[in-house]
Protein backbone atom coordinates (compact mmCIF):
# COMPACT_ATOMS: atom_id res chain seq x y z
CA UNK A 1 0.00 0.00 0.00
CA UNK A 2 2.91 2.34 0.74
CA UNK A 3 5.26 3.72 -1.85
CA UNK A 4 8.87 4.61 -1.13
CA UNK A 5 9.79 8.24 -1.38
CA UNK A 6 13.44 9.19 -1.61
CA UNK A 7 14.45 12.30 0.35
CA UNK A 8 17.74 14.12 -0.10
CA UNK A 9 19.20 16.85 2.11
CA UNK A 10 20.66 19.68 0.05
CA UNK A 11 22.50 22.75 1.30
CA UNK A 12 21.50 25.99 -0.35
CA UNK A 13 24.60 26.11 -2.50
CA UNK A 14 24.82 26.79 -6.17
CA UNK A 15 24.70 23.66 -8.29
CA UNK A 16 23.84 21.23 -5.52
CA UNK A 17 20.44 20.29 -6.97
CA UNK A 18 22.09 19.73 -10.34
CA UNK A 19 24.59 17.36 -8.75
CA UNK A 20 21.76 15.24 -7.32
CA UNK A 21 20.05 15.15 -10.68
CA UNK A 22 23.37 14.28 -12.32
CA UNK A 23 23.81 11.19 -10.12
CA UNK A 24 20.26 10.08 -10.99
CA UNK A 25 20.87 10.59 -14.69
CA UNK A 26 24.15 8.65 -14.69
CA UNK A 27 22.39 5.71 -13.11
CA UNK A 28 19.44 5.92 -15.42
CA UNK A 29 16.94 6.68 -12.69
CA UNK A 30 13.74 8.31 -13.85
CA UNK A 31 11.97 10.91 -11.72
CA UNK A 32 8.19 10.61 -11.66
CA UNK A 33 7.57 13.47 -9.30
CA UNK A 34 9.45 15.76 -7.03
CA UNK A 35 8.93 18.42 -4.44
CA UNK A 36 11.51 20.76 -3.02
CA UNK A 37 10.90 22.13 0.44
CA UNK A 38 13.22 24.99 1.25
CA UNK A 39 14.35 26.95 4.28
CA UNK A 40 16.91 29.75 4.31
CA UNK A 41 19.71 27.30 4.98
CA UNK A 42 18.89 24.08 3.24
CA UNK A 43 16.37 22.27 1.12
CA UNK A 44 14.76 18.86 1.26
CA UNK A 45 14.30 17.25 -2.08
CA UNK A 46 11.57 14.61 -2.06
CA UNK A 47 11.45 12.31 -5.04
CA UNK A 48 9.29 9.56 -6.45
CA UNK A 49 11.59 7.58 -8.73
CA UNK A 50 11.34 4.32 -10.62
CA UNK A 51 13.95 2.57 -8.48
CA UNK A 52 14.10 4.18 -5.04
CA UNK A 53 16.46 1.76 -3.22
CA UNK A 54 18.99 1.84 -6.02
CA UNK A 55 18.75 5.64 -6.23
CA UNK A 56 19.32 5.91 -2.48
CA UNK A 57 22.37 3.67 -2.70
CA UNK A 58 23.88 5.74 -5.49
CA UNK A 59 23.22 9.09 -3.84
CA UNK A 60 24.59 7.89 -0.49
CA UNK A 61 27.74 6.74 -2.30
CA UNK A 62 28.05 10.27 -3.65
CA UNK A 63 27.96 11.66 -0.11
CA UNK A 64 24.37 12.83 0.22
CA UNK A 65 22.18 12.42 3.30
CA UNK A 66 19.23 10.42 2.03
CA UNK A 67 16.38 8.40 3.39
CA UNK A 68 13.43 6.37 2.20
CA UNK A 69 10.06 7.25 3.63
CA UNK A 70 6.75 5.45 3.39
CA UNK A 71 4.25 7.69 1.66
CA UNK A 72 0.95 7.15 -0.08
CA UNK A 73 0.56 7.68 -3.78
CA UNK A 74 -3.16 8.00 -4.14
CA UNK A 75 -5.23 7.81 -7.27
CA UNK A 76 -8.08 10.29 -7.29
CA UNK A 77 -10.62 11.57 -9.79
CA UNK A 78 -9.31 14.47 -11.83
CA UNK A 79 -12.17 16.75 -10.92
CA UNK A 80 -13.08 19.52 -8.50
CA UNK A 81 -13.55 18.46 -4.90
CA UNK A 82 -11.99 15.01 -5.09
CA UNK A 83 -8.91 15.92 -3.09
CA UNK A 84 -11.01 17.67 -0.50
CA UNK A 85 -13.14 14.56 -0.14
CA UNK A 86 -10.06 12.44 0.45
CA UNK A 87 -8.62 14.78 3.05
CA UNK A 88 -11.94 14.92 4.84
CA UNK A 89 -11.69 11.20 5.48
CA UNK A 90 -8.21 11.59 6.97
CA UNK A 91 -9.27 14.53 9.04
CA UNK A 92 -12.25 12.60 10.42
CA UNK A 93 -9.89 9.83 11.49
CA UNK A 94 -7.65 12.36 13.24
CA UNK A 95 -4.79 12.02 10.78
CA UNK A 96 -2.65 14.99 9.75
CA UNK A 97 -1.00 15.52 6.39
CA UNK A 98 2.70 16.09 6.98
CA UNK A 99 3.25 17.18 3.40
CA UNK A 100 1.76 16.55 -0.01
CA UNK A 101 2.51 17.12 -3.68
CA UNK A 102 1.14 16.11 -7.07
CA UNK A 103 2.26 13.34 -9.38
CA UNK A 104 1.57 13.24 -13.10
CA UNK A 105 -1.91 13.26 -14.53
CA UNK A 106 -3.17 10.12 -16.19
CA UNK A 107 -6.19 10.99 -18.36
CA UNK A 108 -9.22 11.08 -16.11
CA UNK A 109 -7.14 10.39 -13.01
CA UNK A 110 -4.68 12.37 -10.95
CA UNK A 111 -2.22 11.24 -8.32
CA UNK A 112 -1.18 12.93 -5.12
CA UNK A 113 1.76 11.98 -2.94
CA UNK A 114 0.92 12.29 0.70
CA UNK A 115 2.75 11.70 3.98
CA UNK A 116 0.33 10.94 6.81
CA UNK A 117 1.05 11.63 10.46
CA UNK A 118 -0.10 8.09 11.22
CA UNK A 119 0.64 5.78 8.30
CA UNK A 120 -0.97 2.61 9.68
CA UNK A 121 -4.16 4.40 10.61
CA UNK A 122 -4.29 6.07 7.20
CA UNK A 123 -3.83 2.66 5.58
CA UNK A 124 -6.89 1.36 7.42
CA UNK A 125 -8.91 4.40 6.41
CA UNK A 126 -7.96 3.99 2.74
CA UNK A 127 -8.82 0.29 2.79
CA UNK A 128 -12.18 0.95 4.31
CA UNK A 129 -12.97 3.75 1.87
CA UNK A 130 -11.66 1.84 -1.16
CA UNK A 131 -9.14 4.53 -1.97
CA UNK A 132 -6.68 3.38 -4.63
CA UNK A 133 -3.04 3.71 -3.61
CA UNK A 134 -0.02 2.71 -5.65
CA UNK A 135 3.09 0.85 -4.57
CA UNK A 136 6.57 1.65 -5.83
CA UNK A 137 6.37 -1.22 -8.35
CA UNK A 138 3.08 0.04 -9.72
CA UNK A 139 4.43 3.59 -9.94
CA UNK A 140 7.42 2.48 -11.95
CA UNK A 141 5.05 1.14 -14.56
CA UNK A 142 3.17 4.44 -15.03
CA UNK B 1 43.50 63.59 37.11
CA UNK B 2 45.24 60.71 38.83
CA UNK B 3 43.23 58.73 41.38
CA UNK B 4 46.12 57.53 43.54
CA UNK B 5 49.31 59.46 42.69
CA UNK B 6 51.15 57.80 45.60
CA UNK B 7 50.95 54.45 43.88
CA UNK B 8 50.53 55.39 40.23
CA UNK B 9 53.48 57.79 40.14
CA UNK B 10 55.97 55.98 42.40
CA UNK B 11 59.58 55.89 41.25
CA UNK B 12 60.54 52.57 39.67
CA UNK B 13 62.81 51.76 42.61
CA UNK B 14 60.07 52.36 45.14
CA UNK B 15 57.65 50.28 43.07
CA UNK B 16 60.09 47.37 42.84
CA UNK B 17 60.70 47.55 46.59
CA UNK B 18 56.95 47.54 47.27
CA UNK B 19 56.34 44.66 44.84
CA UNK B 20 59.20 42.68 46.38
CA UNK B 21 57.91 43.12 49.90
CA UNK B 22 54.43 42.09 48.80
CA UNK B 23 55.68 39.11 46.82
CA UNK B 24 57.65 37.78 49.80
CA UNK B 25 54.51 38.04 51.90
CA UNK B 26 52.36 36.46 49.19
CA UNK B 27 54.63 33.45 48.75
CA UNK B 28 54.62 32.82 52.47
CA UNK B 29 50.82 33.23 52.46
CA UNK B 30 50.09 30.76 49.64
CA UNK B 31 52.64 28.25 50.97
CA UNK B 32 50.77 28.08 54.24
CA UNK B 33 47.22 28.43 52.94
CA UNK B 34 46.98 26.78 49.51
CA UNK B 35 47.89 23.11 49.32
CA UNK B 36 48.26 23.33 45.53
CA UNK B 37 51.07 25.90 45.81
CA UNK B 38 52.70 24.21 48.78
CA UNK B 39 52.91 20.97 46.78
CA UNK B 40 54.21 22.75 43.69
CA UNK B 41 56.89 24.57 45.67
CA UNK B 42 57.90 21.44 47.54
CA UNK B 43 58.23 19.58 44.26
CA UNK B 44 60.59 22.30 43.08
CA UNK B 45 62.46 22.20 46.39
CA UNK B 46 61.41 25.77 47.12
CA UNK B 47 60.80 27.27 50.53
CA UNK B 48 59.04 30.61 51.05
CA UNK B 49 62.32 32.09 52.29
CA UNK B 50 63.94 31.45 48.90
CA UNK B 51 61.93 34.30 47.39
CA UNK B 52 63.51 37.53 48.53
CA UNK B 53 62.50 39.98 45.80
CA UNK B 54 60.66 40.17 42.48
CA UNK B 55 63.90 39.08 40.81
CA UNK B 56 63.33 35.65 42.33
CA UNK B 57 59.88 35.33 40.78
CA UNK B 58 61.19 33.18 37.91
CA UNK B 59 61.91 30.45 40.46
CA UNK B 60 58.19 30.15 41.12
CA UNK B 61 55.86 27.81 39.23
CA UNK B 62 53.23 28.99 36.77
CA UNK B 63 49.47 28.72 37.24
CA UNK B 64 47.08 28.03 34.35
CA UNK B 65 43.35 28.00 33.75
CA UNK B 66 43.55 24.20 33.81
CA UNK B 67 44.84 24.36 37.38
CA UNK B 68 41.70 26.30 38.31
CA UNK B 69 39.58 23.69 36.56
CA UNK B 70 41.36 20.81 38.29
CA UNK B 71 40.67 22.43 41.63
CA UNK B 72 37.07 23.37 40.82
CA UNK B 73 35.29 25.04 42.44
CA UNK B 74 37.08 26.39 45.54
CA UNK B 75 40.29 24.32 45.71
CA UNK B 76 42.67 27.24 45.20
CA UNK B 77 40.99 29.60 47.67
CA UNK B 78 43.38 30.65 50.41
CA UNK B 79 40.76 31.49 53.01
CA UNK B 80 37.86 29.58 54.56
CA UNK B 81 34.57 30.02 52.69
CA UNK B 82 33.24 32.15 55.56
CA UNK B 83 35.66 34.91 54.56
CA UNK B 84 34.61 34.89 50.91
CA UNK B 85 31.93 37.52 50.31
CA UNK B 86 31.45 37.04 46.58
CA UNK B 87 32.21 34.67 43.74
CA UNK B 88 32.27 35.25 40.01
CA UNK B 89 32.72 32.72 37.24
CA UNK B 90 33.99 32.70 33.67
CA UNK B 91 34.18 30.12 30.90
CA UNK B 92 36.37 27.13 31.50
CA UNK B 93 37.99 25.30 28.61
CA UNK B 94 35.41 22.52 28.88
CA UNK B 95 32.17 22.03 30.76
CA UNK B 96 33.15 23.44 34.14
CA UNK B 97 33.33 27.17 34.79
CA UNK B 98 36.35 28.90 36.27
CA UNK B 99 35.29 30.12 39.71
CA UNK B 100 36.93 33.04 41.49
CA UNK B 101 36.34 34.25 45.05
CA UNK B 102 36.83 37.58 46.78
CA UNK B 103 37.21 38.62 50.40
CA UNK B 104 35.84 41.98 51.52
CA UNK B 105 39.34 43.45 51.22
CA UNK B 106 39.71 42.00 47.69
CA UNK B 107 36.54 43.79 46.64
CA UNK B 108 37.77 47.04 48.10
CA UNK B 109 41.11 46.75 46.23
CA UNK B 110 39.22 45.85 43.05
CA UNK B 111 37.11 49.02 43.36
CA UNK B 112 40.30 51.03 43.94
CA UNK B 113 41.84 49.63 40.75
CA UNK B 114 38.72 50.29 38.68
CA UNK B 115 38.57 53.81 40.16
CA UNK B 116 42.12 54.43 38.93
CA UNK B 117 41.13 53.22 35.46
CA UNK B 118 37.95 55.29 35.28
CA UNK B 119 39.95 58.31 36.39
CA UNK B 120 42.39 57.69 33.51
CA UNK B 121 39.36 57.96 31.27
CA UNK B 122 38.45 61.26 32.89
CA UNK B 123 35.52 60.01 34.96
CA UNK B 124 34.92 62.02 38.18
CA UNK B 125 32.23 62.20 40.84
CA UNK B 126 30.48 64.77 38.66
CA UNK B 127 29.73 62.12 36.04
CA UNK B 128 26.66 60.02 35.36
CA UNK B 129 27.91 56.65 34.17
CA UNK B 130 25.99 53.80 32.57
CA UNK B 131 27.50 50.41 33.24
CA UNK B 132 26.42 48.29 30.30
CA UNK B 133 28.39 45.14 31.00
CA UNK B 134 26.44 42.11 32.13
CA UNK B 135 25.77 42.01 35.87
CA UNK B 136 26.01 38.55 37.32
CA UNK B 137 28.65 35.86 37.29
CA UNK B 138 30.59 37.86 34.70
CA UNK B 139 32.98 40.29 36.44
CA UNK B 140 32.32 43.16 34.02
CA UNK B 141 29.12 44.61 35.45
CA UNK B 142 29.75 44.48 39.18
CA UNK B 143 33.46 45.22 38.72
CA UNK B 144 32.93 48.46 36.81
CA UNK B 145 30.05 49.31 39.12
CA UNK B 146 32.23 49.08 42.24
CA UNK B 147 34.87 51.39 40.78
CA UNK B 148 32.34 53.96 39.62
CA UNK B 149 30.77 54.05 43.09
CA UNK B 150 34.24 54.35 44.63
CA UNK B 151 34.75 57.51 42.59
CA UNK B 152 31.33 58.75 43.66
CA UNK B 153 29.87 59.06 40.18
CA UNK B 154 26.13 58.53 39.68
CA UNK B 155 25.95 54.94 38.51
CA UNK B 156 23.20 53.66 36.21
CA UNK B 157 23.45 49.85 36.33
CA UNK B 158 22.07 49.13 32.84
CA UNK B 159 23.55 45.66 32.43
CA UNK B 160 23.02 44.27 28.92
CA UNK B 161 20.07 43.36 26.77
CA UNK B 162 18.00 46.49 26.27
CA UNK B 163 19.67 48.92 23.89
CA UNK B 164 16.55 51.03 23.39
CA UNK B 165 16.22 51.69 27.12
CA UNK B 166 19.94 52.44 27.24
CA UNK B 167 19.81 55.14 24.56
CA UNK B 168 16.63 56.65 26.01
CA UNK B 169 18.15 56.93 29.49
CA UNK B 170 21.44 58.10 28.02
CA UNK B 171 19.65 61.13 26.58
CA UNK B 172 17.04 61.66 29.34
CA UNK B 173 19.53 61.39 32.23
CA UNK B 174 22.27 63.33 30.46
CA UNK B 175 24.68 60.41 30.80
CA UNK B 176 28.30 61.56 30.47
CA UNK B 177 30.23 58.27 30.67
CA UNK B 178 29.67 54.66 29.72
CA UNK B 179 31.37 51.33 30.43
CA UNK B 180 30.67 48.56 27.91
CA UNK B 181 32.33 46.49 25.20
CA UNK B 182 33.68 48.55 22.29
CA UNK B 183 31.61 46.69 19.69
CA UNK B 184 28.46 47.36 21.71
CA UNK B 185 29.32 51.06 21.91
CA UNK B 186 29.61 51.19 18.12
CA UNK B 187 26.23 49.53 17.93
CA UNK B 188 24.84 52.13 20.35
CA UNK B 189 26.30 54.93 18.21
CA UNK B 190 24.35 53.55 15.25
CA UNK B 191 21.14 53.47 17.26
CA UNK B 192 21.68 57.05 18.39
CA UNK B 193 22.28 58.10 14.79
CA UNK B 194 19.10 56.34 13.66
CA UNK B 195 17.11 57.98 16.46
CA UNK B 196 18.55 61.34 15.48
CA UNK B 197 19.55 62.01 19.09
CA UNK B 198 23.30 62.55 18.62
CA UNK B 199 22.96 66.31 19.09
CA UNK B 200 21.30 65.82 22.49
CA UNK B 201 24.10 63.54 23.65
CA UNK B 202 26.03 64.59 26.79
CA UNK B 203 28.38 61.60 26.64
CA UNK B 204 32.06 62.55 26.78
CA UNK B 205 34.00 59.43 27.69
CA UNK B 206 33.82 55.65 27.44
CA UNK B 207 35.67 52.86 29.18
CA UNK B 208 35.57 49.85 26.90
CA UNK B 209 36.86 46.38 27.51
CA UNK B 210 36.15 42.65 27.76
CA UNK B 211 37.23 42.13 24.15
CA UNK B 212 40.22 43.09 22.03
CA UNK B 213 39.89 46.13 19.78
CA UNK B 214 42.15 48.16 17.57
CA UNK B 215 43.22 51.81 17.64
CA UNK B 216 41.31 52.25 14.42
CA UNK B 217 38.13 51.13 16.13
CA UNK B 218 38.81 53.52 19.01
CA UNK B 219 39.14 56.44 16.62
CA UNK B 220 35.93 55.44 14.89
CA UNK B 221 34.05 55.41 18.21
CA UNK B 222 35.60 58.74 19.21
CA UNK B 223 34.67 60.41 15.92
CA UNK B 224 31.15 59.03 15.70
CA UNK B 225 30.19 60.04 19.23
CA UNK B 226 32.59 62.95 19.71
CA UNK B 227 33.96 61.42 22.93
CA UNK B 228 37.21 59.92 24.18
CA UNK B 229 37.35 56.14 24.48
CA UNK B 230 39.65 54.14 26.73
CA UNK B 231 40.69 50.51 26.79
CA UNK B 232 40.22 48.77 30.14
CA UNK B 233 41.68 45.32 30.64
CA UNK B 234 41.26 42.59 33.14
CA UNK B 235 40.46 38.96 33.61
CA UNK B 236 38.42 37.35 36.30
CA UNK B 237 41.17 34.99 37.45
CA UNK B 238 43.40 37.96 38.27
CA UNK B 239 40.57 40.22 39.50
CA UNK B 240 38.25 41.39 36.74
CA UNK B 241 38.23 44.66 34.81
CA UNK B 242 40.61 47.21 36.28
CA UNK B 243 43.90 45.36 35.99
CA UNK B 244 45.03 47.95 33.42
CA UNK B 245 43.67 50.88 31.39
CA UNK B 246 44.98 53.46 28.94
CA UNK B 247 45.20 57.16 29.75
CA UNK B 248 44.41 60.04 27.41
CA UNK B 249 47.75 59.52 25.59
CA UNK B 250 46.75 56.00 24.51
CA UNK B 251 50.33 54.74 24.64
CA UNK B 252 49.58 51.38 26.19
CA UNK B 253 47.55 50.33 29.23
CA UNK B 254 48.81 51.31 32.70
CA UNK B 255 48.91 48.25 34.93
CA UNK B 256 47.89 48.55 38.60
CA UNK B 257 51.32 47.19 39.31
CA UNK B 258 51.29 47.45 43.07
CA UNK B 259 48.54 44.79 43.01
CA UNK B 260 49.28 42.80 39.87
CA UNK B 261 52.87 42.04 39.00
CA UNK B 262 53.24 41.64 35.22
CA UNK B 263 55.81 39.55 33.35
CA UNK B 264 56.19 38.71 29.68
CA UNK B 265 57.31 35.20 28.84
CA UNK B 266 58.09 33.22 25.75
CA UNK B 267 55.36 30.57 25.85
CA UNK B 268 57.46 28.07 23.95
CA UNK B 269 60.46 28.13 26.26
CA UNK B 270 58.61 29.43 29.34
CA UNK B 271 61.45 31.86 29.95
CA UNK B 272 61.21 35.64 30.46
CA UNK B 273 61.15 37.65 27.24
CA UNK B 274 63.65 40.47 26.70
CA UNK B 275 62.57 44.01 27.59
CA UNK B 276 60.05 45.32 25.08
CA UNK B 277 59.66 41.96 23.35
CA UNK B 278 56.20 40.57 22.64
CA UNK B 279 55.20 37.46 24.53
CA UNK B 280 52.61 36.00 26.84
CA UNK B 281 51.42 38.18 29.68
CA UNK B 282 51.72 36.59 33.14
CA UNK B 283 50.34 38.07 36.36
CA UNK B 284 51.05 37.48 40.01
CA UNK B 285 48.39 38.91 42.31
CA UNK B 286 50.39 40.68 44.99
CA UNK B 287 47.64 41.53 47.45
CA UNK B 288 44.73 39.17 46.83
CA UNK B 289 43.45 37.15 49.78
CA UNK B 290 40.63 35.01 48.40
CA UNK B 291 42.23 33.56 45.30
CA UNK B 292 45.91 34.56 45.19
CA UNK B 293 47.61 33.44 41.98
CA UNK B 294 51.30 32.99 41.33
CA UNK B 295 52.44 33.63 37.76
CA UNK B 296 49.05 33.13 36.15
CA UNK B 297 49.35 32.66 32.39
CA UNK B 298 46.81 34.95 30.71
CA UNK B 299 47.53 33.57 27.19
CA UNK B 300 47.29 37.15 25.93
CA UNK B 301 50.15 38.37 23.76
CA UNK B 302 51.59 41.81 24.48
CA UNK B 303 54.77 43.67 25.45
CA UNK B 304 55.63 45.93 28.40
CA UNK B 305 56.96 49.48 28.37
CA UNK B 306 58.45 50.76 31.67
CA UNK B 307 59.18 54.33 30.57
CA UNK B 308 57.39 57.23 32.27
CA UNK B 309 54.19 58.17 30.46
CA UNK B 310 53.42 61.72 29.35
CA UNK B 311 50.48 61.65 31.78
CA UNK B 312 52.93 61.46 34.67
CA UNK B 313 52.21 57.88 35.69
CA UNK B 314 55.23 55.67 36.15
CA UNK B 315 53.35 52.38 36.06
CA UNK B 316 54.27 49.74 33.50
CA UNK B 317 52.24 49.90 30.31
CA UNK B 318 51.19 46.89 28.30
CA UNK B 319 50.68 47.41 24.58
CA UNK B 320 47.37 46.73 22.89
CA UNK B 321 46.98 42.98 22.58
CA UNK B 322 48.49 41.23 19.61
CA UNK B 323 46.63 37.96 19.83
CA UNK B 324 46.24 34.87 21.96
CA UNK B 325 48.50 31.94 22.71
CA UNK B 326 45.55 29.54 22.81
CA UNK B 327 42.39 29.28 20.72
CA UNK B 328 40.13 31.25 23.04
CA UNK B 329 37.68 33.56 21.29
CA UNK B 330 35.92 36.54 22.78
CA UNK B 331 32.44 36.80 21.35
CA UNK B 332 30.20 39.61 22.55
CA UNK B 333 32.50 39.91 25.54
CA UNK B 334 32.09 36.24 26.43
CA UNK B 335 35.14 33.98 26.50
CA UNK B 336 34.58 30.95 24.29
CA UNK B 337 36.80 27.91 23.78
CA UNK B 338 36.16 25.66 20.77
CA UNK B 339 36.61 22.73 23.16
CA UNK B 340 33.41 23.82 24.93
CA UNK B 341 31.49 23.46 21.68
CA UNK B 342 33.08 20.08 21.08
CA UNK B 343 32.15 18.87 24.56
CA UNK B 344 28.56 20.09 24.14
CA UNK B 345 28.09 18.43 20.75
CA UNK B 346 29.27 15.05 22.01
CA UNK B 347 25.97 14.79 23.87
CA UNK B 348 23.89 15.37 20.75
CA UNK B 349 23.63 11.98 19.07
CA UNK B 350 21.95 13.35 15.95
CA UNK B 351 25.12 15.09 14.77
CA UNK B 352 28.68 13.97 14.06
CA UNK B 353 31.50 15.32 16.28
CA UNK B 354 32.74 17.52 13.43
CA UNK B 355 31.93 21.22 13.63
CA UNK B 356 33.00 24.60 12.36
CA UNK B 357 32.56 27.90 14.18
CA UNK B 358 32.21 31.00 12.05
CA UNK B 359 32.63 34.26 13.92
CA UNK B 360 31.85 37.54 12.25
CA UNK B 361 30.84 41.06 13.10
CA UNK B 362 27.63 42.33 11.52
CA UNK B 363 26.54 45.91 12.30
CA UNK B 364 29.22 45.95 15.00
CA UNK B 365 27.74 43.00 16.83
CA UNK B 366 29.51 39.69 16.97
CA UNK B 367 27.78 36.74 15.37
CA UNK B 368 28.51 33.08 15.87
CA UNK B 369 27.42 30.37 13.49
CA UNK B 370 28.11 26.75 14.26
CA UNK B 371 27.99 24.32 11.38
CA UNK B 372 27.25 20.72 12.19
CA UNK B 373 26.89 17.59 10.13
CA UNK B 374 23.84 15.50 10.66
CA UNK B 375 24.41 11.88 11.60
CA UNK B 376 22.95 9.83 8.73
CA UNK B 377 21.15 7.51 11.11
CA UNK B 378 19.13 10.39 12.47
CA UNK B 379 18.41 12.15 9.22
CA UNK B 380 14.78 13.11 8.87
CA UNK B 381 13.04 14.31 5.76
CA UNK B 382 10.72 16.59 7.65
CA UNK B 383 11.61 20.23 8.00
CA UNK B 384 10.02 20.43 11.42
CA UNK B 385 12.24 17.56 12.51
CA UNK B 386 15.35 19.37 11.30
CA UNK B 387 14.19 22.59 12.88
CA UNK B 388 13.60 20.82 16.16
CA UNK B 389 17.13 19.48 15.92
CA UNK B 390 18.68 22.91 15.31
CA UNK B 391 16.70 24.25 18.25
CA UNK B 392 17.95 21.43 20.44
CA UNK B 393 21.57 22.07 19.44
CA UNK B 394 21.10 25.79 19.87
CA UNK B 395 19.86 25.18 23.42
CA UNK B 396 22.76 22.87 24.26
CA UNK B 397 25.25 25.44 22.91
CA UNK B 398 23.57 28.26 24.79
CA UNK B 399 23.81 26.26 28.02
CA UNK B 400 27.49 25.54 27.39
CA UNK B 401 28.66 28.96 26.19
CA UNK B 402 26.12 31.36 27.66
CA UNK B 403 25.79 32.72 24.15
CA UNK B 404 23.27 32.36 21.35
CA UNK B 405 24.62 30.75 18.23
CA UNK B 406 23.04 30.20 14.88
CA UNK B 407 23.11 26.51 14.09
CA UNK B 408 23.51 25.48 10.49
CA UNK B 409 23.14 21.89 9.40
CA UNK B 410 25.45 21.05 6.52
CA UNK B 411 25.75 18.02 4.26
CA UNK B 412 27.72 15.01 5.49
CA UNK B 413 31.48 14.94 4.96
CA UNK B 414 31.68 18.65 4.20
CA UNK B 415 33.38 19.78 7.40
CA UNK B 416 37.15 19.51 7.74
CA UNK B 417 38.31 16.27 9.38
CA UNK B 418 40.98 16.41 12.08
CA UNK B 419 44.35 15.61 10.70
CA UNK B 420 46.54 16.62 13.55
CA UNK B 421 45.25 20.00 14.67
CA UNK B 422 41.95 20.62 12.92
CA UNK B 423 40.78 24.11 12.21
CA UNK B 424 37.45 24.56 13.95
CA UNK B 425 37.20 28.32 13.79
CA UNK B 426 36.94 30.92 11.06
CA UNK B 427 37.12 34.36 12.63
CA UNK B 428 36.33 37.02 10.07
CA UNK B 429 36.66 39.92 12.51
CA UNK B 430 39.75 42.13 12.54
CA UNK B 431 40.49 42.38 16.23
CA UNK B 432 44.26 42.70 16.48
Amino acid sequence: MFAKQLSVFIENRQGRLCEVLGVLKENNINILSLSLADTTEYGLLRLIVNNPSYAKEKLTESGFSTMLTDVFVIKIEHKAGSLQQLLDKLSDAGINVEYMYGLSIDGEKAYVVLKASDGELAKAVFKKENVITLTSEEISKI
Amino acid sequence: MIWNPNKECMSRDEMTALQSARLVKLVDYVYHNVEFYRNKMQNLGLLPGDIKSVEDITKLPFTTKDDLRDNYPFGLFAVPKTQIVRVHASSGTTGKATVVGYTRRDLSIWSECVARCLTMAGVTKEDIIQVAYGYGLFTGGLGAHGGAEEIGAMVVPMSTGNSKKLTTMMIDFGVTAIACTPSYLLHISELLTEEGSLDKLKLRTAVCGAEPWTDKMRKEIETRLNITAHDIYGLSEVMGPGVACDCSYHKGLHVCEDHFYPEIINSATMTPSKAGETGELVFTTLTKEGLPLIRYRTKDLTSIDYSVCQCGRTSARISKFKGRVDDMLIIRGVNVFPSQVEAALVDVKEVTPHYMMIVDRVNNLDTLEIQVEINNEYFTDEIKGLEKLTQKISHVINQALGLNAKIKIVEPQTLVRSEGKAVHVIDKRKLY
